[in-house]
């Protein structure tokens, strides 16, 4: 009874949380997609009259070092840094999935193989392998994608192929293929949308971690440009004006690059109940 | 149509938990299969569904020898037996409605167009109303889970049919049902049925004879098997 209780309860509160990440992410995607075309200022207009002035009416984040306008920085930088972060761990799921579900999915050797390459791949520490990679192009959003993406698929890897091995063992893997399902239906039917949330899930936390490889690699000079706003640019830049007491500079780039993860990983964790429901009794424990 | 001979299997080629087991159920014949838990009659269930391969011995089904197990073995060979688990929780994929679940052996074997009807017909024999068809599992109890398995493990029609402890986990009026819907099954098509479980008075009562395990074990004296496995 006391379940029967509390379902509307968390029903609502599950939806609080998703119509919130929702409304916070539209904003989010709104702002990025908007501004740049319909507000026609230009985000790089130095104005050095008015360097590091506090948040006012006329600049709501205040101004940068070089008297930039914040907010269009921020809303250009969380333009760019949304793109590498989404498109680098996006990719990088794709491939530790296939990678993963294929390993556990065959077994055996090919098992073996691929997951002693996984463990080769690990033991080079990611950033410098990141940074090998990056170092071969002109500094850009591509290679920062193709370095982030490249380097960031063996988790994924391993989690997928620990959940189909999981997954592959269950009777009803044994029931679909006593009712005739190839090893590519099981895999495409049964496999994959079991793994799902747990990839999806570790792409969305992937996306701030990518972000944050963009700013490490921006901060080497490897990255994107300094001209180019970009979250991780813009807190680097900060860092020296943060120290003589302004604020700003940091604070307003860093809530831009939290808000919006936690309303992805909102949503990812609804997302996870809706695809994987556990039964009741199992949430009672 | 089923024929296990000197079938040896488990999960460990030191330790098997199945050795040297003969069994043969006719066309059309129900043969109940006893034992005490965890004595290898479910991995021997699992051998004449083909889905484990045997470490020795050999398979026969429906006259032709058994030469592949899982994804190996022929889909017409493997669709020819239907399985029912013991536990319709872990033997349902839990993203998918009750219809879906029916319907996927259809589907599987590329013969969607038969969806709508054949479930449609089945969810009346298993007693299971539309409005249960479109809930996932999570949303029905375990008696509703089972009856839908059954349907599901009758949706190709099979020649055998293969039931490991079916009913342990359902009540007396569940069991009944499901029964009955298996016998109405095997009445209409002639197909053998292969019952495993623990429960004496009910396979007794279903099928035409029984099998103790111990009788069937060749490699231990019946009093030494109820003494070290029951």
């Amino acid at each position: 009874m006391a379940d029967l209780a509390l379902r509307p309860a968390r029903g609502a509160a599950r939806r609080t949380r998703v119509v919130t990440s929702t409304c916070v992410l539209v904003a989010v995607a709104l702002a990025v997609l908007l501004v740049p075309p319909l507000a026609q200022l230009d985000q790089q207009a130095v104005d050095l009259a008015a360097k590091l002035r506090p948040p006012s009416p006329a600049h709501p984040f205040g101004t940068d070092d070089v008297g930039r306008d914040l907010l269009l920085r921020c809303v250009y930088g969380l333009r760019v840094s949304l793109l590498v972060g989404v498109v680098a761990a996006l990719t990088a799921t794709v491939i530790g999935t296939a990678v993963g579900a294929l390993a556990a999915a065959f077994g055996g050797w090919t098992d073996r193989v691929v997951m002693r390459l996984v463990d080769t791949f690990s033991s080079i520490p990611h950033l410098l392998l990141g940074i090998f990679i990056v170092a071969m192009f002109r500094p850009g959003v591509w290679p920062v994608i193709v370095s982030v993406a490249l380097t960031h698929w063996l988790s994924t890897a391993r989690i997928v192929r620990s959940e189909v091995l999981s997954l592959r063992s269950r009777p009803f893997i044994d029931a679909a293929i006593s009712g005739g399902a190839s090893r590519g239906r099981v895999i495409v039917r049964h496999l994959l949308p079991g793994v799902l949330p747990q990839a999806g899930l570790a792409a969305v936390l992937m996306v701030p971690h990518a972000m944050w490889h963009e700013s490490a690699l921006s901060f080497l000079g490897l990255g994107l440009p300094t001209h180019q706003a970009s979250l991780g640019n813009l807190v680097q830049s900060a860092r020296g004006s943060l120290l003589a007491g302004d604020w700003w500079p940091t604070l307003f780039p860093g809530l831009f690059l939290i808000i919006p993860t936690l309303a992805l990983a909102g949503l990812a964790g609804a997302w996870r109940e809706r695809i994987n429901p556990r039964r009741r009794s199992e949430l009672m424990l | 149509m089923l024929e296990l001979n000197r079938v040896t299997a488990g999960y460990d080629r030191r330790d098997p938990v199945v050795r040297d087991v003969s069994l043969a159920v006719a066309p059309g014949e129900s043969v109940g299969l006893l034992g005490p838990s965890g004595c290898g009659k479910s991995t021997l269930a699992r051998v004449a569904a083909l889905l484990h391969r045997p470490d020795a011995g050999s398979v026969v089904l429906a006259g032709a020898p058994v030469k592949g197990w899982r994804y190996r073995a022929p889909q017409e060979q493997r669709t020819a037996v239907g399985v029912v688990f013991q536990q319709p929780r872990l033997s349902a994929d839990p993203r998918l409605s009750l219809r879906e679940l029916i319907a996927q052996p259809l589907r599987s074997t590329g013969r969607r167009h038969e969806v709508a009807v054949r479930v449609a017909e089945l969810a009346r024999e298993v007693g299971l109303t539309g409005e249960l068809l479109d809930r996932r599992p999570h949303a029905v109890s375990d008696g509703q889970l089972q009856r839908a398995c059954l349907a599901r493990a009758l949706v190709l029609r099979p020649g055998l049919l293969i039931c490991d402890e079916m009913t342990a986990m359902l009540d007396a009026s569940t069991t009944a049902a499901l029964v009955s819907v298996v016998e109405a099954y095997r009445a209409e098509s002639g197909a053998a049925l292969l019952a495993v479980g623990h429960d004496r008075v009910l396979l007794e009562r279903w099928c035409d004879r029984t099998v103790r395990w111990e009788e069937l074990d060749g490699t231990r004296e019946p009093a030494e098997a109820v003494g070290a496995r029951g």
